[in-house]
Protein backbone atom coordinates (compact mmCIF):
# COMPACT_ATOMS: atom_id res chain seq x y z
CA UNK A 1 0.00 0.00 0.00
CA UNK A 2 1.67 3.54 -0.87
CA UNK A 3 2.23 6.16 1.43
CA UNK A 4 0.53 9.35 1.25
CA UNK A 5 2.92 12.12 1.53
CA UNK A 6 2.42 13.98 4.45
CA UNK A 7 -0.03 17.10 4.46
CA UNK A 8 2.54 19.88 5.08
CA UNK A 9 -0.44 22.62 4.43
CA UNK A 10 -3.40 21.46 6.46
CA UNK A 11 -2.10 23.11 9.98
CA UNK A 12 -4.61 26.32 10.18
CA UNK A 13 -1.84 28.57 12.04
CA UNK A 14 0.88 27.87 9.46
CA UNK A 15 0.62 29.53 5.72
CA UNK A 16 2.33 28.61 2.93
CA UNK A 17 4.98 30.89 1.62
CA UNK A 18 2.39 32.13 -1.24
CA UNK A 19 -0.13 33.06 1.14
CA UNK A 20 0.61 36.77 1.32
CA UNK A 21 0.76 36.99 -2.87
CA UNK A 22 -2.38 36.64 -3.85
CA UNK A 23 -5.19 38.53 -3.60
CA UNK A 24 -8.48 37.73 -1.30
CA UNK A 25 -10.75 35.77 -2.24
CA UNK A 26 -13.72 38.81 -4.09
CA UNK A 27 -17.40 38.15 -4.57
CA UNK A 28 -17.31 41.17 -7.23
CA UNK A 29 -14.92 43.81 -7.75
CA UNK A 30 -14.97 47.57 -5.70
CA UNK A 31 -13.03 50.09 -7.00
CA UNK A 32 -11.83 52.41 -4.12
CA UNK A 33 -10.63 55.10 -4.99
CA UNK A 34 -10.99 56.50 -8.67
CA UNK A 35 -8.11 58.59 -10.30
CA UNK A 36 -8.45 61.86 -11.74
CA UNK A 37 -9.07 61.58 -15.49
CA UNK A 38 -10.83 57.96 -15.48
CA UNK A 39 -14.18 56.49 -16.73
CA UNK A 40 -14.97 54.14 -14.34
CA UNK A 41 -17.43 52.05 -16.14
CA UNK A 42 -18.03 48.12 -16.53
CA UNK A 43 -16.24 47.01 -13.52
CA UNK A 44 -18.28 47.41 -10.00
CA UNK A 45 -19.50 44.67 -9.03
CA UNK A 46 -18.28 42.44 -11.58
CA UNK A 47 -17.15 38.92 -11.25
CA UNK A 48 -13.61 37.71 -12.15
CA UNK A 49 -13.59 35.50 -15.62
CA UNK A 50 -10.82 33.13 -15.40
CA UNK A 51 -9.95 31.35 -18.75
CA UNK A 52 -12.71 28.76 -18.07
CA UNK A 53 -15.78 31.07 -17.56
CA UNK A 54 -14.97 32.29 -21.52
CA UNK A 55 -16.52 31.58 -24.76
CA UNK A 56 -13.99 31.42 -27.02
CA UNK A 57 -10.95 29.25 -28.00
CA UNK A 58 -8.49 29.08 -25.39
CA UNK A 59 -4.73 30.79 -26.01
CA UNK A 60 -2.00 31.05 -24.10
CA UNK A 61 0.80 33.59 -25.86
CA UNK A 62 3.96 34.36 -24.60
CA UNK A 63 5.98 37.74 -25.34
CA UNK A 64 9.50 37.85 -24.07
CA UNK A 65 12.37 39.96 -24.80
CA UNK A 66 15.86 39.53 -23.12
CA UNK A 67 17.62 42.69 -21.57
CA UNK A 68 20.74 41.86 -23.15
CA UNK A 69 23.51 44.17 -21.79
CA UNK A 70 21.21 45.42 -19.18
CA UNK A 71 22.74 45.25 -14.91
CA UNK A 72 19.67 44.70 -13.80
CA UNK A 73 18.25 41.76 -11.98
CA UNK A 74 14.81 39.94 -12.32
CA UNK A 75 13.29 41.59 -9.49
CA UNK A 76 14.91 45.32 -10.15
CA UNK A 77 12.93 44.72 -13.41
CA UNK A 78 9.59 43.52 -11.91
CA UNK A 79 10.03 46.39 -9.39
CA UNK A 80 10.12 48.89 -11.98
CA UNK A 81 7.46 47.31 -14.41
CA UNK A 82 4.81 47.57 -11.25
CA UNK A 83 6.05 51.32 -10.66
CA UNK A 84 6.13 52.26 -13.87
CA UNK A 85 3.12 49.92 -15.54
CA UNK A 86 1.05 52.45 -17.45
CA UNK A 87 4.02 54.38 -19.13
CA UNK A 88 4.95 51.72 -21.26
CA UNK A 89 1.45 51.01 -22.60
CA UNK A 90 0.24 52.23 -25.83
CA UNK A 91 -1.34 55.70 -26.37
CA UNK A 92 -4.79 56.02 -26.22
CA UNK A 93 -4.96 53.32 -23.84
CA UNK A 94 -5.02 53.92 -19.95
CA UNK A 95 -4.44 51.98 -17.00
CA UNK A 96 -5.12 53.76 -13.90
CA UNK A 97 -3.67 51.52 -11.06
CA UNK A 98 -4.27 51.64 -7.42
CA UNK A 99 -2.88 54.47 -5.52
CA UNK A 100 -1.20 51.83 -3.33
CA UNK A 101 0.54 50.11 -6.12
CA UNK A 102 0.33 47.07 -8.19
CA UNK A 103 -0.53 44.87 -5.16
CA UNK A 104 -2.36 41.73 -4.75
CA UNK A 105 -6.22 42.01 -4.43
CA UNK A 106 -6.36 46.18 -5.91
CA UNK A 107 -8.71 46.75 -8.57
CA UNK A 108 -7.30 48.88 -11.72
CA UNK A 109 -9.68 50.94 -14.54
CA UNK A 110 -8.58 50.47 -17.85
CA UNK A 111 -9.71 52.80 -20.60
CA UNK A 112 -8.58 51.42 -23.89
CA UNK A 113 -9.58 52.26 -27.34
CA UNK A 114 -9.89 49.65 -29.82
CA UNK A 115 -9.70 48.77 -33.34
CA UNK A 116 -11.71 51.70 -35.12
CA UNK A 117 -11.67 54.00 -32.59
CA UNK A 118 -14.24 51.77 -30.18
CA UNK A 119 -13.80 52.63 -27.18
CA UNK A 120 -13.95 50.52 -23.47
CA UNK A 121 -13.89 50.68 -20.11
CA UNK A 122 -13.37 48.03 -18.35
CA UNK A 123 -10.59 46.86 -15.26
CA UNK A 124 -8.54 44.26 -13.81
CA UNK A 125 -7.96 42.43 -10.78
CA UNK A 126 -4.23 42.04 -9.03
CA UNK A 127 -4.90 38.03 -8.08
CA UNK A 128 -1.18 38.07 -7.33
CA UNK A 129 2.08 39.70 -7.14
CA UNK A 130 5.48 38.85 -5.47
CA UNK A 131 9.12 39.77 -6.51
CA UNK A 132 9.36 38.25 -9.35
CA UNK A 133 6.12 38.07 -11.09
CA UNK A 134 2.72 39.65 -10.60
CA UNK A 135 -0.73 38.83 -12.68
CA UNK A 136 -3.70 40.40 -13.61
CA UNK A 137 -7.41 38.75 -13.82
CA UNK A 138 -9.97 39.99 -15.82
CA UNK A 139 -14.04 40.92 -15.07
CA UNK A 140 -16.54 39.87 -16.77
CA UNK A 141 -17.52 42.42 -20.08
CA UNK A 142 -13.37 42.37 -20.13
CA UNK A 143 -11.85 41.53 -24.15
CA UNK A 144 -11.10 38.73 -22.67
CA UNK A 145 -11.70 35.95 -19.95
CA UNK A 146 -8.23 35.26 -18.62
CA UNK A 147 -5.02 36.07 -16.78
CA UNK A 148 -1.91 37.54 -17.74
CA UNK A 149 0.95 37.46 -15.85
CA UNK A 150 4.36 39.52 -15.55
CA UNK A 151 7.25 37.88 -14.98
CA UNK A 152 11.01 38.21 -14.93
CA UNK A 153 14.04 35.62 -14.53
CA UNK A 154 17.22 34.92 -15.79
CA UNK A 155 18.36 32.00 -18.66
CA UNK A 156 21.32 31.38 -20.14
CA UNK A 157 23.05 34.74 -18.30
CA UNK A 158 20.50 36.94 -19.42
CA UNK A 159 17.23 38.46 -17.44
CA UNK A 160 14.34 37.86 -19.62
CA UNK A 161 11.23 39.84 -19.28
CA UNK A 162 7.80 38.27 -20.23
CA UNK A 163 4.64 38.69 -20.44
CA UNK A 164 2.27 35.25 -20.48
CA UNK A 165 -1.46 35.46 -21.12
CA UNK A 166 -3.80 32.62 -21.13
CA UNK A 167 -7.48 33.22 -22.53
CA UNK A 168 -10.80 33.16 -24.05
CA UNK A 169 -12.21 35.36 -25.60
CA UNK A 170 -14.81 36.52 -22.99
CA UNK A 171 -18.13 36.28 -25.39
CA UNK A 172 -18.70 35.81 -29.37
CA UNK A 173 -18.39 39.45 -30.51
CA UNK A 174 -15.15 39.53 -29.10
CA UNK A 175 -14.56 35.87 -30.96
CA UNK A 176 -15.31 37.20 -33.92
CA UNK A 177 -13.15 40.02 -33.47
CA UNK A 178 -10.44 38.47 -32.41
CA UNK A 179 -10.80 35.79 -35.37
CA UNK A 180 -11.09 38.97 -37.77
CA UNK A 181 -7.57 40.40 -36.99
CA UNK A 182 -8.03 41.62 -33.33
CA UNK A 183 -5.70 39.05 -32.19
CA UNK A 184 -2.82 40.96 -33.79
CA UNK A 185 -3.95 44.35 -32.10
CA UNK A 186 -3.48 42.52 -29.00
CA UNK A 187 -0.10 41.33 -30.24
CA UNK A 188 0.94 44.60 -31.11
CA UNK A 189 0.00 45.56 -27.95
CA UNK A 190 2.15 43.28 -25.79
CA UNK A 191 5.15 43.80 -27.85
CA UNK A 192 4.68 47.74 -27.53
CA UNK A 193 5.14 46.97 -23.98
CA UNK A 194 7.77 44.92 -23.48
CA UNK A 195 9.93 47.05 -25.79
CA UNK A 196 8.87 50.23 -23.50
CA UNK A 197 9.75 48.32 -20.68
CA UNK A 198 13.05 47.12 -22.30
CA UNK A 199 14.02 51.03 -23.76
CA UNK A 200 13.72 52.36 -20.29
CA UNK A 201 16.76 49.87 -19.33
CA UNK A 202 18.31 51.00 -22.47
CA UNK A 203 18.11 47.90 -24.56
CA UNK A 204 16.65 47.29 -28.04
CA UNK A 205 16.17 44.07 -28.74
CA UNK A 206 12.98 41.96 -30.37
CA UNK A 207 10.27 40.92 -28.63
CA UNK A 208 9.48 37.35 -29.15
CA UNK A 209 6.10 36.01 -29.62
CA UNK A 210 4.99 32.07 -29.13
CA UNK A 211 1.16 31.57 -29.31
CA UNK A 212 -0.10 27.90 -28.78
CA UNK A 213 -3.78 26.96 -28.96
CA UNK A 214 -4.30 24.87 -25.88
CA UNK A 215 -8.31 24.93 -27.06
CA UNK A 216 -9.51 24.95 -30.09
CA UNK A 217 -13.54 24.51 -29.21
CA UNK A 218 -15.59 27.45 -28.00
CA UNK A 219 -17.97 27.42 -24.71
CA UNK A 220 -21.14 28.06 -26.22
CA UNK A 221 -22.15 27.43 -22.56
CA UNK A 222 -20.89 31.12 -21.75
CA UNK A 223 -22.47 32.31 -25.10
CA UNK A 224 -24.06 34.65 -22.00
CA UNK A 225 -21.27 36.29 -21.35
CA UNK A 226 -21.92 38.95 -23.98
CA UNK A 227 -24.34 40.67 -21.90
CA UNK A 228 -21.47 41.85 -20.00
CA UNK A 229 -19.89 43.17 -23.10
CA UNK A 230 -17.73 46.09 -22.06
CA UNK A 231 -17.44 47.51 -25.31
CA UNK A 232 -21.28 47.49 -26.10
CA UNK A 233 -21.85 48.89 -22.73
CA UNK A 234 -18.84 51.60 -23.00
CA UNK A 235 -20.67 52.42 -26.58
CA UNK A 236 -24.14 52.92 -25.40
CA UNK A 237 -23.05 55.12 -21.95
CA UNK A 238 -21.01 57.18 -24.39
CA UNK A 239 -24.33 57.96 -26.62
CA UNK A 240 -26.18 58.53 -24.06
CA UNK A 241 -23.90 61.32 -22.75
CA UNK A 242 -25.96 64.07 -23.98
CA UNK A 243 -29.50 62.38 -22.35
CA UNK A 244 -27.57 62.42 -19.25
CA UNK A 245 -26.47 66.11 -19.31
CA UNK A 246 -29.91 67.45 -20.43
CA UNK A 247 -30.92 65.55 -16.89
CA UNK A 248 -28.19 67.24 -14.99
CA UNK A 249 -29.40 70.48 -16.39
CA UNK A 250 -32.90 70.11 -15.32
CA UNK A 251 -31.84 68.99 -11.79
CA UNK A 252 -30.51 71.61 -11.43
CA UNK A 253 -32.82 74.00 -12.55
CA UNK A 254 -34.95 72.52 -10.10
CA UNK B 1 17.13 28.60 -14.65
CA UNK B 2 16.03 27.79 -11.57
CA UNK B 3 14.53 23.67 -10.74
CA UNK B 4 11.69 22.61 -10.08
CA UNK B 5 10.99 22.40 -6.25
CA UNK B 6 8.41 19.48 -6.60
CA UNK B 7 7.54 15.70 -7.03
CA UNK B 8 5.02 14.04 -8.51
CA UNK B 9 4.08 10.32 -7.57
CA UNK B 10 1.51 8.36 -9.85
CA UNK B 11 -0.70 5.79 -8.66
CA UNK B 12 -3.14 3.56 -10.27
CA UNK B 13 -5.76 2.54 -8.19
CA UNK B 14 -8.46 0.77 -10.70
CA UNK B 15 -7.94 0.80 -14.31
CA UNK B 16 -9.89 3.90 -14.72
CA UNK B 17 -8.76 5.98 -12.16
CA UNK B 18 -5.06 7.13 -11.23
CA UNK B 19 -4.08 9.51 -8.16
CA UNK B 20 -1.09 12.33 -9.04
CA UNK B 21 0.31 13.13 -5.35
CA UNK B 22 2.16 16.18 -5.85
CA UNK B 23 5.06 17.07 -3.04
CA UNK B 24 6.41 20.66 -3.19
CA UNK B 25 6.00 23.48 -5.55
CA UNK B 26 3.60 24.21 -8.23
CA UNK B 27 5.12 26.94 -10.27
CA UNK B 28 6.46 27.20 -14.13
CA UNK B 29 9.17 25.13 -13.43
CA UNK B 30 6.74 22.41 -12.63
CA UNK B 31 5.35 21.84 -15.93
CA UNK B 32 7.78 18.78 -16.93
CA UNK B 33 7.34 16.63 -13.79
CA UNK B 34 3.32 17.63 -14.31
CA UNK B 35 3.18 16.32 -17.67
CA UNK B 36 5.89 13.55 -17.03
CA UNK B 37 2.90 12.45 -14.00
CA UNK B 38 0.03 12.58 -16.68
CA UNK B 39 1.34 10.65 -19.45
CA UNK B 40 2.14 8.15 -16.73
CA UNK B 41 -1.56 8.05 -15.57
CA UNK B 42 -2.67 8.30 -18.92
CA UNK B 43 -3.59 4.66 -20.51
CA UNK B 44 -6.26 3.48 -23.17
CA UNK B 45 -8.39 2.90 -20.27
CA UNK B 46 -8.02 5.80 -17.69
CA UNK B 47 -11.29 8.35 -17.16
CA UNK B 48 -10.23 9.88 -13.70
CA UNK B 49 -7.69 11.93 -12.87
CA UNK B 50 -7.22 12.91 -9.09
CA UNK B 51 -4.74 15.18 -8.27
CA UNK B 52 -3.76 15.35 -4.29
CA UNK B 53 -2.59 18.51 -3.21
CA UNK B 54 -1.76 17.49 0.77
CA UNK B 55 1.24 17.64 0.46
CA UNK B 56 1.41 21.42 -1.75
CA UNK B 57 3.55 23.73 -0.28
CA UNK B 58 3.73 26.58 -2.60
CA UNK B 59 1.58 27.60 -5.57
CA UNK B 60 2.54 30.91 -7.84
CA UNK B 61 -0.23 32.01 -10.88
CA UNK B 62 1.92 30.26 -13.15
CA UNK B 63 1.26 27.17 -11.41
CA UNK B 64 -2.72 27.74 -11.60
CA UNK B 65 -2.37 28.60 -15.01
CA UNK B 66 -0.64 24.67 -15.36
CA UNK B 67 -3.26 23.31 -13.71
CA UNK B 68 -5.75 24.68 -16.10
CA UNK B 69 -3.86 23.62 -19.25
CA UNK B 70 -3.62 20.29 -17.74
CA UNK B 71 -7.48 20.32 -17.08
CA UNK B 72 -7.92 20.97 -20.90
CA UNK B 73 -5.50 18.46 -21.98
CA UNK B 74 -7.39 15.74 -19.86
CA UNK B 75 -10.57 16.86 -20.59
CA UNK B 76 -9.91 16.70 -24.39
CA UNK B 77 -9.13 13.24 -23.66
CA UNK B 78 -12.84 13.02 -22.12
CA UNK B 79 -11.11 12.81 -18.95
CA UNK B 80 -12.26 14.32 -15.50
CA UNK B 81 -9.98 15.65 -12.88
CA UNK B 82 -10.75 15.65 -9.24
CA UNK B 83 -8.82 17.39 -6.64
CA UNK B 84 -8.68 16.48 -2.79
CA UNK B 85 -5.87 17.26 0.07
CA UNK B 86 -6.02 21.22 -0.65
CA UNK B 87 -5.62 23.42 2.58
CA UNK B 88 -8.40 25.88 3.10
CA UNK B 89 -5.91 28.57 1.06
CA UNK B 90 -5.38 26.77 -1.72
CA UNK B 91 -9.19 26.20 -1.69
CA UNK B 92 -9.53 29.92 -1.80
CA UNK B 93 -7.09 30.07 -4.31
CA UNK B 94 -9.06 27.82 -6.51
CA UNK B 95 -12.36 29.85 -5.53
CA UNK B 96 -10.74 32.61 -6.29
CA UNK B 97 -9.29 31.54 -10.04
CA UNK B 98 -12.79 29.95 -10.58
CA UNK B 99 -11.15 26.42 -10.66
CA UNK B 100 -13.44 25.24 -8.68
CA UNK B 101 -16.13 25.54 -10.93
CA UNK B 102 -14.45 23.07 -13.68
CA UNK B 103 -12.66 20.76 -11.25
CA UNK B 104 -14.99 19.45 -8.01
CA UNK B 105 -12.38 19.14 -4.75
CA UNK B 106 -13.08 16.37 -2.23
CA UNK B 107 -12.29 16.47 1.16
CA UNK B 108 -10.54 13.25 1.74
CA UNK B 109 -9.23 10.54 -1.18
CA UNK B 110 -11.82 8.11 -0.53
CA UNK B 111 -14.26 10.70 -0.96
CA UNK B 112 -12.81 11.56 -4.33
CA UNK B 113 -12.62 7.88 -5.39
CA UNK B 114 -16.34 7.53 -4.34
CA UNK B 115 -16.83 10.28 -6.94
CA UNK B 116 -14.61 8.81 -9.65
Amino acid sequence: MSTLPTPTNGQPDEQPRDAAFWSAHVTGLKVSNVPSGALNLNVEGKLVNGPLQGFGKMWQKTYRVTLHGASVSAKEVIKTWKEHFPEFWPARNRFYGPLTGIAPGEVALLNLTLTGGIKLSTGVLVLYADEESFTLMTPQGHIFAGWITFSAFEEEGNIVAQAQVLMRANDPIYEIGFRLGMYKEEDKFWQHTLKSLAASMGVDEPVHMQAICVDPHVQWVHVKNVWHNAAMRTTIYTMSTPLRWIRGRGRKRI
Amino acid sequence: MPQANVVMHTRRVTPTTSIIDIQGDISAFAEQELMRAYNEANTSTMRTIILNFSGLEYMNSSGIGLIVTLLIRINRQKQRMLAFGLSEHYQHIFELTRLNDAIKIYDSESAALAAA
